[in-house]
């Protein structure tokens, strides 16, 4: 498929079938590339039933993992290995080798104030989501309701991270504090008599403030997964426990923690990546000034504004490192289990 | 006639439906003879030393009922399936009739099969998962639906044909995992262990229907068991494997009555046969106290110890000192008859197929009102023309 | 030889293999049930109610606000909207909604569901395929390969982002045209994809495809006949997580798409409007609710699938 695209000539391709401007030609674009990955799709079935006999189905079998594969290959494994190139060509990318990038990124003070965040976004996010998460999930366990009281607690898994970021900002709206109020929090440092804060401005308060946005999101995911684990532990085990005299919080230490730590494990690794990678927010809210861009973001405004794309390479390539460890963490941890 | 009663609770299937007259129509379109041959058919695992089947070579007779059996791990189920066609062939030649069928795709073989599972299609009908094959073979609507309802009345499924697998019991899972066979009336049936799901009642039933609407059918059928008792009851021969090794072919009876070697005989026959490793003597074997006789010829081969196989309805309990001496551990009785398991109180005398952990006992088979009490002595001696000697080093047979 | 039960149902294969902790079972008292005995159940519904509280009054906020009039929005907190309810107004809808006015969000709605559609059929298409290879079809290099996909799970998109623009603008031609954005979400999903239905394949037992192939199916058969209807359950969760995932991106879309109203979607609309009218609330909570709407309802409706396909689909980022 991907031999297909590229065989095409750059500017070969008809303009009608790249953009269309009315609703009913964008539809019309739709169907058309859904036809055309089901033809293709057709096609590659079609090769494969070419094939017969034992050896046939072993080419068959080659076939149809190719265009996953293929695409992979072309769209993932390549460019990445690109951006690794770009990330030691110096600022604009295309200089000589160097690891100047790297080096700026541990020197820089306003890239260290982005490592410094990063650091705080990859602590903070998973315990707390976690540990909210977790208290939730026992807090409403078989209480009346509990269906209806985890939406309202899981509904923001829904919704995209930029809905979510303007959600907050107008709880974090700023207006002097002896005019009326419009956001939420400074409303109620009004009331109990307090001077209004610019929320997202004051370093280093607003990481924080954007933190608070991630929490409220993946809190919802942790109590998903934990309630889940805390129901699947068998009840012979806490009858057992419960005749041996546990009862309260020793059976939430003894019995509950350690039945439920492989999805402590997942749900904190899982949240830390997601973490790691936070963009959308910070862009939303803040734009990454004021001393609140994460790696992710310092990605994108590298690469698209400050045009530094070999120090945007560089921050990819960060993130992809700083994937490993917990990746790593987590595979370890499940091998202990299994 | 074979006939059974419809009995839709526990499974059985009538062979015949006499009300309508129908049965299946048996090899409809292919006259060819199905015979399978293995030449030489060899599978070696990758990764693996030794081959899991190894230089196999079975003729099986047109509409011949054939049972691989053998221990877990012999290379029973291999086979079958190399035959199928899932299983790749590293070595030899499959062949059904006059088809050379080592290297193609189970589709193009013509077979149907039967599995430990059934592995029924789970999201298909009854009448789906057995219309299945002709659908994809391109039968038309009406056909396959006339098929399956002819199989369906002939297997009792019926009232079940618009119910999907998860509805059905055991049995008639079983049933429906027949049916899909049948309905394609292939050159061979394939079945591998089908009766091990089910539980004791209904796997007795179920292999005297099998076996009689086989031969009704009579189609060529290659069935893998575990049990020797299923073998031997269903099989018109039984093909005996061990790692990976055709043991013995022959009929039940001809398996019954002079095993190959002795883990033939071991494995064939419940209670086991009783195995004996005895010094040779002047004019025969030294059996306890008495010397038995053996023709010279028949000892040829052997060195100075040679196995004596007894089963236990031949042995014969004789006079205090006639042959050899046991301590009765246990009594089975079971009414007509009783099994007594004992020691042999010479303790250099050791039983074969037991290990170091375990003492296989001497198993005798005794007339139910004359029955010894546990603890006491008796003697025993074989039915010297149902008497069974095999060489101690290679276990091979020596008597005729 | 299978020991898996015979004749596993689609739904309770599927079940199984997608989220084995969400089985509940319901004994009358839990362990979480037990601890919180512990704490006076008073305090503890208090301390749930306080959470959930916490939780949902920031969304209320915005929804109150987004009915409110432009005047009203910066004149008084939404708090005290509720004392003259006859206020409520659905302006703000009306204009956003409004076709051809430059404040509507309908070009970018449909640009969103323009560019969903296809980007979750598509990887859903091609991940099947191969992890049926990868499931069932012996081939050489089959392991190195599913390891490989396996492994490129932890590479995080961004390190890709760049060169494959250069890719599509230079080499291909599409400039910020839909085909970016659809290839890509499909590459990003694949790896995921892929071993996710290749584990649940590999649940199925073996003996179902080896009776297939005696029935005579080949593996294009065996693919549509069997394994997809067998997988609905499974491949629908992973699809309403892809859903999720592709509706309320940013990032994808704002850097192959860029902002023109002609292909960049509502997220990147909304997130526009912030930086550029950060204090016109009457647009951007419309906008905002405008943009949520839709992956809402499917939580509601499909809650079951949704939170398996979060369960399954967890690692993704």
């Amino acid at each position: 498929m991907v031999a297909t695209l590229l065989s095409a000539a750059p500017s070969g391709i008809p303009e009608p079938f790249l953009r269309a401007e009315s609703t009913l030609g964008k539809f019309m674009l739709m169907f058309f590339a859904i036809a055309f990955f089901a033809a293709v799709f057709g096609l590659v079935l079609f090769l494969a039933s070419l094939f017969k006999g034992r050896t046939g189905e072993k080419a068959q079998g080659a076939i149809f993992a190719a265009p996953a594969v293929l695409l992979l290959a072309v769209g993932l494994m390549y460019p990445a290995i690109l951006t690794i190139i770009q990330s030691l060509r110096g600022k604009s990318g295309d200089g000589s080798f160097s690891f100047a990038n790297y080096s700026a990124m541990f020197t820089q003070p306003e890239l260290l104030t982005v490592l410094r965040n990063t650091a705080l976004w990859v602590i903070l996010v998973p315990f707390l989501a976690t540990a909210i998460g977790l208290l939730y999930a026992i807090l409403i366990d078989r209480a009346r309701g509990e269906a209806f009281a985890k939406a309202l607690i899981f509904l923001p898994m829904a919704i995209s991270m930029v809905g979510a970021s303007i959600i907050w900002k107008f709880v974090y709206q700023y207006k002097q504090t002896d005019r009326p109020q419009i956001g939420l929090l400074n409303q109620i440092l009004k009331v109990f008599g307090f001077e209004t804060r610019q929320f997202l401005l004051d370093a280093p308060v607003n990481t924080l403030m954007l933190i608070i946005v991630m929490v409220w999101i993946q809190a919802g995911f942790a109590m998903t997964i934990l309630s889940a684990a805390i129901k699947a532990i068998p009840d012979d085990i806490i009858e057992a426990a419960r005749l041996d005299g546990v009862y309260g919080l020793r059976m939430f230490r003894y019995i509950t923690l350690p039945s439920i730590r492989a999805a402590l494990v997942v749900v904190l690794t899982t949240i830390g990546i997601g973490t790691l990678k936070v963009f959308d927010i910070v862009r939303t809210m803040t734009a990454g000034q004021f001393e609140t861009s994460v790696v992710a973001n310092e990605f994108y405004n590298q690469s698209f504004r400050y045009d530094a794309p070999g120090l945007g390479a560089a921050m990819a390539v960060l993130l992809f490192v700083l994937v490993i460890p917990i990746v790593t963490y987590n595979i370890v941890q499940m091998r202990k289990e299994a | 006639m074979l006939t059974t009663t419809a009995d839709t609770d526990v499974g059985g299937f009538p062979l015949y439906n006499g009300s309508s007259g129908t049965f299946l129509p048996v090899k409809e379109g292919n006259d060819a003879m199905a015979t399978v041959k293995f030449d030489e058919a060899t599978r070696v695992y990758p990764g693996n030393d030794t081959p899991s089947v190894d230089r196999l070579n079975i003729d099986i007779q047109d509409g011949e009922f054939l049972v691989l059996v053998g221990p877990s791990g012999c290379g029973k189920s291999t086979s079958l399936r190399m035959l199928a066609g899932l299983e790749e062939v590293n070595g030899g030649k499959i062949w059904i009739g006059d088809r050379d069928v080592t290297n193609l795709s189970p589709k193009d073989r013509d077979v149907a099969m039967v599995f430990q599972n059934y592995a029924l299609y789970p999201h298909m009908s009854v009448a789906d998962n057995m219309g299945f094959a002709l659908k994809i073979a391109g039968v038309d609507k009406g056909e396959i639906r006339k098929r399956v309802e002819e199989a369906a009345k002939i297997l009792d499924l019926t009232q079940y044909l618009d119910r999907k697998p998860k509805a059905l019991s055991g049995g008639q899972r079983q049933r429906v995992a027949m049916g899909r066979a049948i309905v394609r009336s292939p050159q061979v049936f394939l079945m591998d262990e089908p009766l091990s799901n089910l539980d004791a009642k209904l796997r007795v039933q179920t292999r005297t229907q099998i076996a009689s609407l086989q031969r009704r059918l009579g189609v060529t059928t290659v069935y893998v068991t575990h049990d020797q008792t299923e073998a031997m009851t269903m099989g018109d021969r039984i093909a005996v494997l061990k790692d990976g090794i055709l043991q013995q072919c022959a009929t039940p009876r001809e398996m019954y009555d002079s095993p190959a070697n002795v883990f033939v005989a071991g494995f064939i026959g419940s209670p086991a046969m009783n195995l004996v490793s005895v010094p040779v003597a002047d004019g025969g074997v030294k059996f306890g106290s008495h010397t038995l006789p053996v023709e010279r010829d028949s000892l040829a081969g052997g060195g100075s110890n040679v196995i004596v196989g007894v089963r236990p309805e031949d042995v014969e309990v004789g006079n205090e000192g006639d042959g050899l001496e046991l301590t009765v551990d246990v009594v089975e009785e079971l009414g007509a008859d009783a099994y007594v398991y004992g020691t042999p109180t010479d303790d250099a005398i050791k039983l074969e197929g037991g290990d170091d952990s375990l003492v296989k006992p001497f198993i005798a088979r005794v007339d139910g009102r004359r029955v010894p009490m546990k603890g006491e002595k008796i003697w025993v001696q074989p039915n010297s023309s149902h008497m069974h000697v095999f060489n101690a080093e290679s276990g091979a047979r020596l008597s005729h | 030889m299978s020991t898996l039960q015979p004749a596993a149902t689609p739904e309770s294969v599927s079940d199984e293999v997608i989220a084995p902790r969400t089985k509940v079972k319901k004994p009358k008292k839990s362990a979480a049930g037990d601890a919180a005995g512990a704490l006076n159940s008073r305090w503890a519904s208090f301390v749930a109610v306080v959470i959930a509280v916490l939780w949902t009054t920031p969304t209320v906020g915005l929804l109150v606000t987004s009915f409110r009039s432009q005047i009203d929005i910066n004149k008084s907190g939404w708090w005290n909207a509720f004392a003259n309810p006859g206020a409520f107004t659905l302006d703000n809808y009306r204009q956003a909604l409004e076709p051809g006015s430059s404040a509507s969000f309908t070009q970018y709605f449909i640009n969103t569901i323009v560019i969903t559609v296809p980007a979750v059929l598509l990887p859903i298409f091609l991940a099947s395929l191969a992890a049926y290879a990868f499931a069932w079809m012996p081939f050489p290099g089959r392991n190195v390969l599913f390891v490989a996909v396996f492994a490129l799970q932890i590479v995080p998109l961004q390190i890709a982002l760049i060169p494959l623009l250069d890719i599509y603008t230079n080499k291909l031609g599409f400039g910020a045209s839909y085909w970016s954005v659809w290839i890509s979400h499909t590459i990003f999903a694949l790896p995921l994809a892929t071993f996710l239905i290749h584990n649940f394949m590999r649940e199925l037992p073996g003996e179902l495809m080896e009776a297939a192939r005696v029935d005579g199916a080949g593996h294009v058969t065996i693919f549509f006949k069997i394994l997809l209807p067998l997988l609905t359950p499974a491949i629908a969760a992973f699809g309403i997580f892809q859903f999720l995932w592709v509706w309320n991106d940013l990032l994808v879309s704002l850097i192959f798409l860029g902002g023109t109203p002609e292909v960049a979607p509502v997220t990147v609309r909304v997130a526009e409007l912030a930086g550029t009218r950060g204090s016109a609330w009457y647009l951007l909570s419309a906008g905002a609710f405008i943009s949520m709407i839709v992956p809402v309802i499917v939580f509601l409706a499909l809650q079951r699938f949704f939170v398996r396909g979060l369960l399954a689909g967890g690692l993704k980022g």
